[in-house]
């Protein structure tokens, strides 16, 4: 099998589960009852948490573990937006943000909030003057990825942060999910309130995830009950889950520093293989994240693409969510002005650093015959 | 972004410490090695008058973040050293003032140690100067209040560029000054004074009075993760955990309410100083404020300060809670001491304690009672914690994380 899919999702390391299964195993208690077992509960909880911020270069009080991006998105932004509502209404974001931000914006509007969201050019970023020029007096939270989950772009945090650090009564917040483990990011010197980060996309359990909610930064929760994480929420915590995210987290950040030239080395074999194709364009901008790579096959149906690669145990996916019947355009790929040909034909091949050359040769070499063979049969 | 390979070691009144001064220096250089020993590239080293850290790679702002830690530090700076050639310098100093995107104004401040190096320092500034002017754009000299002010220092070895100027924690390096025992009750007030007397070059080591099953393991880890934080400041803290049931609940029983809490401090201060003799601890610390609570009067201090003739050091005698509690949060200690379990201090307290206890009366109780037996048990049982360091978690727990 050669799975190309790590951006949907990955295999947890071996590691991982086991940490998960001993720690259900040892420290099932409930962290928050008053008995030993409970205080070790806690401990290891705190261990945990501690771990964490140490690799993240954040405080241990700014670590909430929740259930994974789409929690973690919703509770930034919503939680913001419910807790700021009385001194403004108004959000920024993108055109091309996961649907879990997008998403939760639009249900924002429904309850009277205004959002802007923020063109990108043809390689998916934002422009800065845009955002300039979209702050208002009433802003109260700019939400940004940082690197597409479809395309691999890679937003410019940096400068984002600079320009939110003018406007101190504003909130930044990231959606750091496909970027965290790849490529760094320094949450406090960027000017980061808020960071959204999963772990099933790091080779940790579907689940889990932490949101980074920065020192003097408060949030309307989402979950209310026992008070849990600092009251931003409640729900007995998932101690075996955040155990093991922690450490699927500190391998991720040892195999960045290992392997990061590796993965970035295929990324470019893969760019200049699959670009010598007839009919391929590459939609992944050249500076995109190392392990993504984004194409569209002009003529051909995506679907039958992945197909006919799954019957060679090779997976890898299309984000232009279709169905057999009719042809959606991505969202991401038609805010970036591409043709709706190009946004409907779209695959992603998304590699972890598990991935080999051998994997990368393999895949092209029967991507290559796949796509000549398809081709014959529509001319 | 400039590549900075050094961070300039500025140590205040240590320069002023006389012929003590090279110890003092060599402990500062030590504890700096310890503080930073999660990274093994990173060299530290001395020249004269100053002290370096090589970064050799790292990422220094981690590096920083310990640092500011470290007491006798009076402050820092990230510097990049180069070879002494105007050519290389000016180049470096024009990359030091664009890694200031935010600055409008500059000034540049020249310091030629090394005589041999051909250009004097006034013409130096000004060439510096020029270079800068011209080859950058949005930005002007100004000597009075400049947004950027780069500091250029040509010495034998080499010229070393420096910028920003980080502020350090001040105070004297810890191991300088001997060692205190820190009563560690959990509370708010007596990590705060453990860190004040670290400050002045104390090292601690710290007693915490157990009383199972009134209080719990978890008031216990508290003490421990207490620690664990206050060792961010210095080395390693050892805990002596002494069993305090049998003694605390025989004063209960047997001194007249009012006077239970002055005997059992004044046990605590004897249990302490036998705790001080074994170990050839000089003093002991503790977080008392003077009129905070009833133990804290003036009559208090004096009827329980009665069974020791040990130096008490009361750093926080003088300060209000409010300045007590902004330490606290500032250094870290606050949200461990705010968690809500029963310590040896809270556990027994009296409806209506005496606060203004007279020696007489507690002589007089104390008489009654014996308690010689009981207080050499305490200290006979009790357990020593060393708390080493942050990575040396519990063998149970290491696999897991």
């Amino acid at each position: 099998m050669i799975y190309l899919d790590n951006s949907a999702t990955t295999q947890p390391y071996p590691e991982v589960l086991e940490s998960f299964q001993n720690a259900s195993t040892q420290f099932f208690a409930n962290p928050s009852s008053i008995h030993q077992l409970g205080g070790r509960t806690e401990t290891l909880l705190t261990r945990a948490r501690e771990q964490a911020a140490e690799l993240l270069g954040v405080n241990k009080r700014e670590i909430v573990f929740t259930s994974g991006g789409t929690e973690g998105n919703n509770l930034a932004i919503k939680g913001i937006a419910l807790e700021h509502q009385n001194r403004g209404k108004h959000i920024i974001t993108s055109q091309t943000e996961h649907p879990s931000v997008y998403e939760a914006c639009q249900s924002l509007e429904k309850l009277g909030f205004k959002v802007t969201y923020l063109p990108v050019n043809e390689e998916g970023i934002v422009s800065l003057t845009e955002l300039q020029k979209s702050i208002r007096k009433d802003t109260i939270l700019i939400s940004i990825m940082h690197v597409n989950n479809e395309l691999g772009t890679i937003q410019p945090i940096e400068e984002i942060g600079e320009i939110a650090k003018e406007h101190p009564k504003l909130f930044f917040h990231v959606d750091y999910v496909q970027g965290l483990g790849k490529i760094s990011l320094n949450f406090k010197k960027y000017g980061i309130d808020l960071c959204t980060m999963s772990g099933h996309k790091i080779h940790g359990l579907k689940g889990t995830g932490i949101l980074y909610v920065g020192e003097g930064v408060t949030l309307h929760p989402l979950l209310h009950g026992g008070g849990q994480e600092e009251f931003y929420r409640s729900g007995t915590e998932n101690l075996a889950g955040a155990v093991s995210l922690v450490k699927a987290l500190r391998m991720s950040m040892e195999n960045m520093k290992m392997n990061i030239d590796k993965i970035t080395d295929l990324n470019n074999h893969l760019r200049q293989e699959l670009g010598e194709i007839k009919g391929v364009i590459i939609n992944t901008p050249l500076n995109g994240a190392p392990h993504l790579m984004n194409i569209s096959v002009l003529g051909l149906k995506p679907e039958v693409i992945i197909h006919s690669l799954g019957e060679e145990h090779i997976f890898i996916s299309t984000k232009s969510a279709c169905s057999s019947k009719n042809n959606v355009e991505s969202r991401v790929l038609t805010a970036c002005g591409f043709s709706s040909e190009r946004a409907t034909t779209a695959l992603r091949i998304s590699m972890s650093y598990q991935t080999t050359e051998d994997d990368i040769n393999t895949f092209l070499n029967i991507f290559k015959k796949i796509v000549n063979q398809l081709k014959l049969i529509m001319e | 972004m400039m590549k900075y390979d050094h961070i300039l070691i500025r140590y205040g009144e240590l320069a002023l410490k006389g012929r003590n001064q090279r110890t003092f220096i060599n402990q500062l250089q030590n504890n700096i090695r310890h503080q930073l020993m999660d990274f093994p590239e990173v060299q530290v080293k001395k020249t004269q008058g100053r002290m370096f850290i090589l970064l050799n790679g790292e990422d220094p702002e981690p590096i920083i973040e310990k640092c500011r830690r470290i007491f006798g530090i009076h402050s820092l700076s990230l510097a990049v050293k180069v070879d002494n050639e105007l050519e290389i310098i000016n180049e470096t100093v024009l990359k030091t003032l664009l890694d200031h995107p935010s600055g409008t104004t500059f000034k540049v401040e020249v310091r030629r140690a090394n005589k041999e190096f051909p250009i004097q320092s006034q013409e130096m500034n000004q060439k510096l100067g020029a270079h800068l002017l011209k080859n950058s754009t949005g930005y002007t000299v100004d000597v009075h209040d400049p947004d950027v002010i780069i500091k250029v220092e040509i010495r034998v070895e080499a010229t070393y560029i420096t910028s920003s100027v980080i502020e350090g924690a001040g105070g004297l390096p810890v191991k300088t000054a001997g060692k205190t025992l820190l009563m560690l009750s959990g509370g708010i007030d007596s990590p705060v004074a453990g860190y004040l007397a670290m400050k002045r070059g104390v090292e601690i080591e710290a007693v915490h009075f157990h009383s199972p099953p009134y209080t719990s393991e978890r008031a216990k880890q508290k003490v421990i993760d207490l620690a664990k934080e206050l060792m961010t400041f210095g080395h390693q803290v050892k805990i002596h955990i002494v069993p305090f049931t049998e003694l605390q609940q025989a004063i209960f029983k047997e001194i007249p309410e009012a006077y239970a809490m002055t005997v059992m401090r004044r046990m605590m201060m004897r249990i302490s100083e036998a705790i001080c003799e074994k170990e050839g601890i000089l003093s002991i610390t503790i977080g008392e404020s003077l009129g905070q609570v009833a133990s804290q009067t003036m009559e208090s201090m004096n009827a329980i300060n009665e069974v020791t003739n040990y130096p008490i050091l009361r750093p926080l005698v003088a300060m209000d809670k409010s300045e007590i509690i902004n330490i606290s949060k500032d250094i870290g200690t606050y949200d461990i001491s705010i968690r809500p379990y029963e310590d040896c201090c809270t556990v027994f307290v009296p409806k209506s304690p005496k606060t203004r206890p007279r020696r007489d009366k507690v002589n007089q109780f104390e008489a009654k009672m014996d308690y010689k037996q009981l207080l050499g048990t305490a200290v006979e049982e009790s357990k020593l914690i060393k708390v080493n360091d942050h990575k040396n978690e519990e063998d149970a727990f290491k696999d897991l994380l």
